[in-house]
């Protein structure tokens, strides 16, 4: 029986999804012209879900019979998916206004998304991932089409819904499988049949290989990547930062818990797909990259790289030690990532006119004496990118590494680092159109944008002084997982 | 007893006969009210194996709101009449391979491994998955997917409104000289 200790633990979710209806409505008597009421109201719900996800932090629990745990590695990921919508609203306010596609729309179905991710990082029942998977693909593929009738738009969207409903459909496979072999889909039950030796190995087998498929989709991997640049080029340039960072963030979170719980015996056949697919992303990412004359299309393929460059980690999962290391730095990676990320895509939509499909790199030419602030939020993010000394980019990168050598994962980590020499090639690519070459680029009006550039580099090189106490806490609040 | 089989032989041939119908129909709309009948005809049959809520959303869903889906589109789009012969080379043989496969299996089944007996068959209990316990089950154990369920139907329809209305946005964007 649902009683009001269920709703409590889930506090910031129901608080995210009521706002989200009340704005649905209040937007209704908010002029076309005014919209910007909508997007403030949205961030105060956002900030006030902030307020309870920080509130829940370091409590631990389950709600609605096992639907549902609170623990640190969810926390801190809500909290992280809420800060991104911030980012996300802030970068929206004046970018929607500039392509004259001020919908309230838009905010209502970016907090439905956020709170499927939230759900997501919590979500300890098969059905539970799969519904938070589409409480927060739907309102993307939506929001990926915001530009409609703009042919990129409705193309990004098109191809995100199909590859999406399509991924969903094997996720959905997957956990039939799951279910099949072991008769339940509630994780301490399937965890229940595995030990007491009831579970089909094999239909497990296969399962958890048509999860990772699912999942591999979501995080856009090398090779279920065919959506990521497309969709991120044709949606509006708000929405890809947002998804570059949370829908990856998400996905992850996902495939972490999943198969640390209940894939651990399966570790080694698992290790060796996710070998294929980290080091397939980050070879094929960060060589494509190079080719890259778009800005959007750039960030694209390096989103492919970096998400190779998590899942490297989590390659040796099987041991309890190394995936409780693995865990911690792929929440560090993902903080510096969500950073390094917004930061990157921020200065860009400062950037960019109405109606564009994304600046090109020359269009930086002269950034860095014209507006000395925003280059060097450039500079940084992109030193950042390559995992430079004083940028959490490279601390991220460090725990990444470290972990995958203690798992004994040379090769993986010998190709992350050349992948990551050739990366910075493209990514300085941009430094020096920004700094070494003349040129005249105009802010568009309106400052949000350059604000959260200027936050995420601040973010990115003042953290990177502390990078220890930030990395113990996420290790300290994962250690109440499973 | 005699009744009861003679009653369900008189459905199964009814399913059958409607499926046949559906599958060999030319006219799009002929085939979508067999399979109407279809769906109505296997409702029966759950009501008389104890599963009334099954039946219910069988008629609701599939036969009501699927099947209205289905002729709405078919009507609309103007497709009743299938033009001469199916256009996959083929197919025919194909599909009766398979079906003779799956009428293998089936036999396989019923003759090898359950023995024919029905007693091999265990009734489940006679409020199992009634109204009741299906309704307990969704609003205590499955509260959370249920009302998860519900938002994402309520996304569902906010984005078919924003994808499908045209005249607020569109107009805005679109610049004469622009294509």
């Amino acid at each position: 029986m649902p009683t009001v200790n269920d709703f409590l633990l889930i506090l910031p979710e129901v608080v995210l999804l009521i706002w989200a209806l009340l704005i649905l409505l209040i937007d209704l008597w908010i002029p076309d012209t005014k919209k910007y009421y909508t997007a403030v109201l949205s961030a105060a719900g956002l900030v006030i879900s902030a307020g309870c996800a920080f509130a829940l932090l370091g409590r631990t629990g389950s709600a609605f019979s096992n639907m549902v745990v609170l623990d640190g590695f969810s926390s801190v990921l809500s909290i992280l998916f809420l800060l991104s919508g911030l980012a996300a609203v802030a970068l929206a306010y004046d970018y929607l206004k500039r392509n004259a596609a001020q919908r309230g729309e838009y905010y209502t179905l970016l907090l439905f998304s956020i709170a499927g991710m939230m759900l997501m990082a919590s979500a300890n029942d098969l059905i539970m991932v799969f519904l938070s998977l589409e409480l927060l693909s739907i309102p993307l593929y939506i929001l990926a089409g915001f530009f409609r009738p703009r042919l990129a738009s409705e193309e990004a969207a098109l191809k995100y819904f199909l590859l999406g409903a399509f991924s969903s459909a094997i996720l959905l496979f997957g956990i039939a499988w799951i279910y099949g072999s072991t008769g339940h889909t509630d994780f301490p039950g399937i965890v229940a049949s595995i030990d007491g030796g009831r579970a089909n190995y094999l239909l497990l087998l296969i399962g958890a290989g048509l999860l990772l498929v699912g999942f591999g989709f979501k995080i856009g991997v090398f090779p279920f990547h065919m959506w990521v640049p497309d969709t991120y080029q044709g949606s509006p340039s708000s929405i890809g930062a947002f998804m570059t960072v949370a829908t990856k963030a998400a996905g992850f979170a996902a495939l972490l818990r999943v198969f640390l719980v209940l894939f651990p015996a399966e570790a080694p056949i698992m290790a060796g797909i996710l070998w294929g697919l980290s080091a397939a992303s980050m070879i094929f990412g960060n060589t494509v990259a190079i080719a890259q004359m778009n800005m959007k299309r750039l960030l694209a393929y390096s989103s492919i790289a970096n998400a190779g460059y998590i899942l490297m980690a989590f390659v040796p999962y099987g041991n309890p030690v190394i995936a409780q290391e693995a865990v911690s730095s792929a929440l560090f990676y993902l903080l510096a990532y969500a950073l390094t990320s917004f930061g990157a895509w921020a200065v860009m939509i400062a950037l960019e006119p109405a109606e564009s499909d994304g600046l090109l790199l020359q269009d930086f030419s002269g950034l860095g004496r014209k507006y000395p602030w925003l280059g060097a939020a450039l500079l940084i993010s992109m030193l950042s990118f390559i995992g430079v000394p004083l940028t959490m980019g490279f601390w991220g990168k460090f725990y990444l590494f470290k972990t995958a050598v203690d798992g004994s994962q040379i090769p993986l980590v010998l190709i992350g680092l050349l992948t990551s020499l050739v990366s910075a090639y493209y990514y300085l690519r941009i430094v020096m159109f920004a700094y070494f070459k003349p040129g005249e680029p105009q802010i568009q009006p309106g400052r949000w944008a350059s604000v959260v550039a200027v936050i995420c580099a601040a973010g990115i090189f003042v953290l990177s002084f502390i990078p220890t106490p930030v990395f113990q806490f996420a290790a300290q609040m994962i250690m109440g997982m499973k | 007893m005699i009744t009861g089989i003679l009653f369900f032989d008189v459905m199964a041939v009814l399913v059958i006969s409607t499926s046949i119908g559906m599958l060999v129909s030319r006219n799009a709309v002929y085939s979508a009210l067999f399979l109407v009948l279809n769906f109505a005809s296997v409702a029966v049959l759950y009501v008389t194996l104890g599963a009334p809520f099954i039946a219910m959303a069988q008629v609701t869903v599939y036969a009501g709101a699927i099947m209205i889906l289905f002729l709405f589109v078919i009507m609309l789009l103007g497709a009743e009449r299938l033009e001469g012969e199916s256009t996959i080379r083929g197919q025919r043989l194909f599909g009766g391979l398979l079906a003779v496969i799956l009428l293998g299996e089936l036999t396989w089944m019923a003759v090898f491994q359950s023995g024919l007996s029905p007693a091999a068959l265990t009734m489940p209990a006679s409020d199992f998955a009634g109204p009741t316990q299906i309704g307990l089950t969704l609003f205590n154990t499955y509260l959370l997917p249920f009302e998860v369920t519900s938002f994402i139907l309520l996304v569902a329809i906010i984005g078919a409104i924003i994808l499908t209305k045209t005249d607020n946005i569109g107009k805005r964007i679109i610049r004469p000289g622009k294509d």
